[in-house]
C-alpha cells in the first residue's frame, strides 16, 4: 500500500475516517490471521464486502455499522443509513439484488420510543426502494452515558452470478461518477451548531442498487471496477481504486458535479468536496468502448441524473491520482484525519 | 495586459466573457502562455520568484499551478507562514507560562508548534490548561467569564495583528493579557533578499496584508534592492496574472512596485487599521524561526499598553526549561532552509516520512500555512511539468 504507516499503541478517531490510518488499522488488526476466500474475495483484498464463490454463483456478503450524529439528519436518518449503506456494498460487487439484511440495534437507556418508531419506518421504506426485508436482527440496551443515543449493525447477504471488485482498472479505462459528490458529508456538517449554518443541503442517502443494475445491464463485463465514495470521500475511492488496480488516474476536477449549494458551503469551511462523504453515490470504472453507454444508462435512472465522465486511467504514476484543476496538475491528497467524526 | 496573442486564445477570451466565469481556465491558459513567452525571453534560468504568503501557496498547490509554470521559472515561498517562524523561545515563553499554572488561549496552529522540547500540546496532554480559539474576540470572552488571568498567544502577520490591536483599544478585561509572537513581514523581504547567495530576483506580495498596509509600504524596498515588487490576490488568475506583470518587469529591469489587486489594495491601505496597529504595537528586533534575527521583524506592545503585556505582567519562569532538549529529529529538518527559499521540501529527508501532519517535526507541517502542510496535503509532490496535458 502507499504511504506505509503503523498503528500506535491507541485507536484514535483518526482511525475511523476511512483514509489510510485506517487501512492499516485493518491490515495489522482486524485482516490478521484470517486467509484469502478460495475462488473469491475475502478480507486480505479489503474490498467492499466478500465473495464466496458457490456453484456458478457468488454468494456477496458485506457488514456495515452505523453512529451517525446527528440521528435525524436533512434528507435522511440512522435507520435510512443502515439499509443504504449495505445495500450499496452489496452493489458494489455486482450483487444488486439483495437476498436479505440483518439489522442489530444497540439502544442507549432512556431512548425515546417514538423516534425508535420513525427510524424503523425509514428503515422500511429504503427496503422497499431496495426491494429486500430484514430477516433478523439482534436487541441490546447499554446504560445511560455508555453510548449515545443509538448504534446500528446490518449485514446484507446476495447471490451474484459475476463480482466486481474494485481493482479491475487498466490503463485507458474511463471514470464515471453516478451524480454529484459531497451532499451527504456536507449536510451532516451544516447541522452541527458551531457552524450556525442554514443551507437547504441534504443528504443524498438513497439505495442505488437498482442505478447500478442499469449501468451493469449497459456495460455488462466493460464494467471492470466500481467503489462507493463514502468516508474519505471521492478521493479515497480513487486512491484505493488506483492503488489496487496500479494504475494512474487522471481526475478532471471540473468535470465532476457538485451542487452549486455545496460549493459554496466547501469554499466556506475550506473543505475539498472532494474528501466529502457520499451515500447513494458510486465510482464506476469502464472500458472506453462502453464508457457512453454506460453513462446514458445511468443519466436515463432517477438516481442517476448528473452522472458524468470524470476520469481516466493513465500509465503515469501508477497508483497516484493527478487532478487536473483546469489551471494546472496536482496530485490529489487525502483526508487526514477526522476531517468529520460520526458522519456515518 | 496582452495576455492572449493567438486567435483561438481571443476567441477563448471572448467567449469567456461571455460566461463571465470567476474561475475561467481559458483565461488561465491565455495567462500560463504569456507566463512561458515572458519567462522565455529572459533567456536564462532558473529565474527565482519568491512569494511570502501561506494563502498564496495553498492557491498555487491547490489549483496545481506549478505543473502549468514555465520550467525557466522557480516560484518558491519564502516565510509567509507566521506560526512556522513563530521562534522557539517564544514558544518557550507561553510554555513556561501554562506550566505556572496560568491558562492559556491560542490559534489551533500554535498548539503543536514545537518548543525547545515541548509544544502546547504536549504540556495540555500532561494537564496545562491551554484553550484553542478562533480569534482574539473568543479569547477575550473566555477571560470575561473568569476571574483568572488569560493569556493570549498571539501569532500572525500585520493583518492578525490589526485584530489583536482593536480588541486592545476597545478596554479588554483586567485579566487579559497578550503574549505577542506577531511579526512584520516587509523587514524579513530585505533579510531574504540580502542572504548570501540569494538568487530572488522579484517579489509576488500578499494581497490581503497590503490592503492593510497599502503597496506604498514596499517602495522603499524596490528601491534600495532593486527587485520588483507585486501585490497579487489569491485566486488563480490572480496569482497568474501577478507573476506575469513580475516576470515582465524583471524582464523590462525597471524595478518598482506594481498592484495588481486593485479590487482590494490602494496605495495608502488602510489607514484606521494602520492608526490601530501602530498604536498598540511596535517594531523591536528578534529572532525568525529557521531565518535570522530580523531588525524591526517583531510585533510588541507599546509602554501604554504594559497592563496587557503579558511579558510585563508575569515573571516568565524560563529557568524551568532548562535541561530539556530537542528530540533528535529535529537536527535534521529543513524547515529554516525552506522558509528562507534555500531548500525545497523535497529536500528534506524527513518530508512525509518521519513528518507528517499526524506527527510533524518542524514548525512548517504543523500549520495549514506552512509550505510542507501544504504540499502534503495536495499529494506531496506538487511539480508534475514532467505529464503531459490531456485535451
Amino acid at each position: 500500500m502507499r504511504n506505509p504507516r503503523f498503528v500506535g499503541e491507541t485507536i484514535t478517531m483518526e482511525y475511523g475516517a476511512g483514509g489510510s490510518a485506517m487501512r492499516a488499522l485493518i491490515e495489522q488488526v482486524f485482516a490478521t490471521g484470517f486467509g484469502a476466500v478460495p475462488g473469491g474475495i475475502g478480507l486480505p483484498q479489503m474490498d467492499d464486502g466478500a465473495a464466496i464463490p458457490i456453484g456458478d454463483q457468488f454468494l456477496v456478503i458485506t457488514s456495515d455499522s452505523h453512529v451517525v450524529k446527528p440521528v435525524f439528519f436533512p434528507g435522511g436518518d440512522i435507520g435510512r443509513l443502515a439499509v443504504c449503506g449495505t445495500v450499496n456494498d452489496l452493489a458494489m460487487m455486482g450483487a444488486t439484488t439483495p437476498l436479505a439484511l440483518t439489522c442489530a440495534a444497540i439502544l442507549e437507556d432512556g431512548f425515546r420510543r417514538d423516534k425508535l418508531e420513525r427510524i424503523w419506518a425509514s428503515i422500511r421504506t429504503a427496503c422497499s426502494e431496495a426491494g429486500t426485508t430484514i430477516v433478523t436482527g439482534d436487541t441490546k440496551v447499554m446504560g445511560r452515558g455508555e453510548l449515545d443515543g443509538i448504534a446500528l449493525s446490518t449485514t446484507g447477504i446476495a447471490l451474484a452470478p459475476r463480482v466486481v471488485t474494485d481493482c479491475g482498472l487498466q490503463v485507458g479505462d474511463v471514470i464515471l461518477v453516478t451524480g454529484t459528490m459531497a451532499d451527504h458529508g456536507l449536510a451532516i456538517l451544516a447541522t452541527r451548531a458551531e457552524l450556525a449554518l442554514e443551507t437547504a443541503l441534504a443528504s443524498d442517502v438513497a439505495p442505488i442498487n437498482g442505478l447500478v443494475r442499469a449501468a451493469l445491464a449497459a456495460g455488462g463485463a466493460d464494467i471492470v471496477a466500481m467503489k462507493d465514495p463514502t468516508r474519505g470521500g471521492l478521493a479515497s475511492a480513487l486512491h484505493e481504486m488506483a492503488d489496487k488496480s496500479g494504475v494512474g488516474i487522471v481526475l478532471q476536477e471540473r468535470q465532476v458535479p457538485v451542487r452549486e449549494e455545496a460549493r459554496a458551503v466547501s469554499e466556506l469551511l475550506g473543505i475539498d468536496p472532494l474528501l466529502v462523504a457520499n451515500e447513494g453515490k458510486a465510482v464506476i470504472g469502464v472500458r472506453r468502448a462502453s464508457a457512453e453507454a454506460v453513462l446514458a444508462a445511468l443519466r436515463s435512472h432517477p438516481l442517476g441524473r448528473d452522472a458524468a465522465i470524470v476520469g481516466e486511467c493513465t500509465s503515469e504514476r501508477r497508483g497516484s491520482v493527478i487532478v487536473e484543476t483546469g489551471f494546472g496538475r496536482r496530485l490529489l491528497g487525502e483526508a487526514e484525519g477526522e476531517l468529520q467524526p460520526r458522519i456515518c | 495586459m496582452s495576455a492572449a496573442s493567438s486567435p483561438q486564445q481571443v476567441a477563448m477570451m471572448a467567449d469567456a466573457t461571455a460566461r463571465l466565469e470567476f474561475r475561467d481556465p481559458a483565461r488561465g491558459a491565455a495567462l500560463e502562455e504569456a507566463l512561458g513567452r515572458h519567462a522565455r525571453a529572459l533567456g536564462r534560468s532558473p529565474v527565482s520568484i519568491m512569494h511570502v504568503c501561506g494563502s498564496h501557496e495553498q492557491a498555487i498547490a491547490r489549483f496545481g499551478l506549478r505543473a502549468a509554470f514555465p520550467p525557466e521559472l522557480d516560484v518558491m515561498m519564502g516565510p509567509g507562514c507566521p506560526v512556522c517562524v513563530t521562534d522557539v523561545p517564544e514558544v518557550d515563553e507561553a510554555v513556561a507560562l501554562a506550566l505556572q499554572g496560568v491558562r492559556i488561549a491560542t490559534y489551533g496552529d500554535m498548539l503543536r508548534v514545537p518548543g525547545t522540547a515541548k509544544s502546547l500540546a504536549d504540556i495540555r496532554a500532561e494537564g496545562a490548561r491551554v484553550d484553542v480559539v478562533y480569534g482574539v474576540i473568543q479569547a477575550v470572552e473566555l477571560a470575561r467569564a473568569t476571574s483568572e488571568p488569560l493569556v493570549f498567544f498571539a501569532s500572525g502577520f500585520e493583518t492578525t495583528a490589526v485584530a489583536t490591536a482593536a480588541v486592545l483599544r476597545a478596554d479588554p478585561p483586567p485579566n487579559f493579557s497578550v503574549l505577542s509572537a506577531h511579526k512584520y513581514i516587509p523587514p524579513v523581504m530585505e533579510i531574504v533578499a540580502e542572504m548570501p547567495g540569494s538568487k530572488i530576483e522579484g517579489f509576488l506580495a500578499a494581497g490581503h496584508a497590503a490592503s492593510i498596509t497599502g503597496w506604498g509600504v514596499f517602495e522603499r524596498f524596490v528601491e534600495r534592492h532593486r527587485i520588483p515588487v507585486v501585490v497579487a490576490g489569491f485566486e488563480p488568475l490572480d496569482i497568474l496574472a501577478g507573476l506575469v506583470r513580475l516576470v515582465e518587469l524583471i524582464g523590462a529591469g525597471t524595478p518598482t512596485v506594481e498592484n495588481m489587486f486593485p479590487r482590494c489594495v490602494t496605495r495608502e491601505g488602510n489607514r484606521e487599521a494602520q492608526r490601530a496597529l501602530w498604536e498598540v504595537f511596535e517594531m523591536q528586533g528578534g529572532r525568525w524561526r529557521g531565518i535570522a534575527h530580523v531588525p524591526n521583524g517583531n510585533l510588541r506592545l507599546r509602554d501604554e499598553y504594559a497592563a496587557w503585556d503579558a511579558r510585563r505582567r508575569f515573571d516568565i519562569d524560563l529557568d524551568a526549561l532548562v535541561g530539556d532538549t530537542p528530540p533528535a529529529l529535529v537536527a535534521q529538518c529543513q524547515c529554516g532552509d525552506i522558509m528562507a527559499g534555500i531548500a525545497s521540501p523535497h529536500d528534506c529527508e524527513l518530508f512525509g516520512k518521519d513528518c507528517t501532519p499526524a506527527s510533524p517535526v518542524g514548525a512548517c507541517m504543523v500549520s495549514s500555512e506552512g509550505t510542507c502542510k501544504i504540499w502534503h496535503r495536495y499529494g506531496g509532490h506538487p511539480d508534475l511539468r514532467q505529464i503531459r496535458r490531456r485535451a
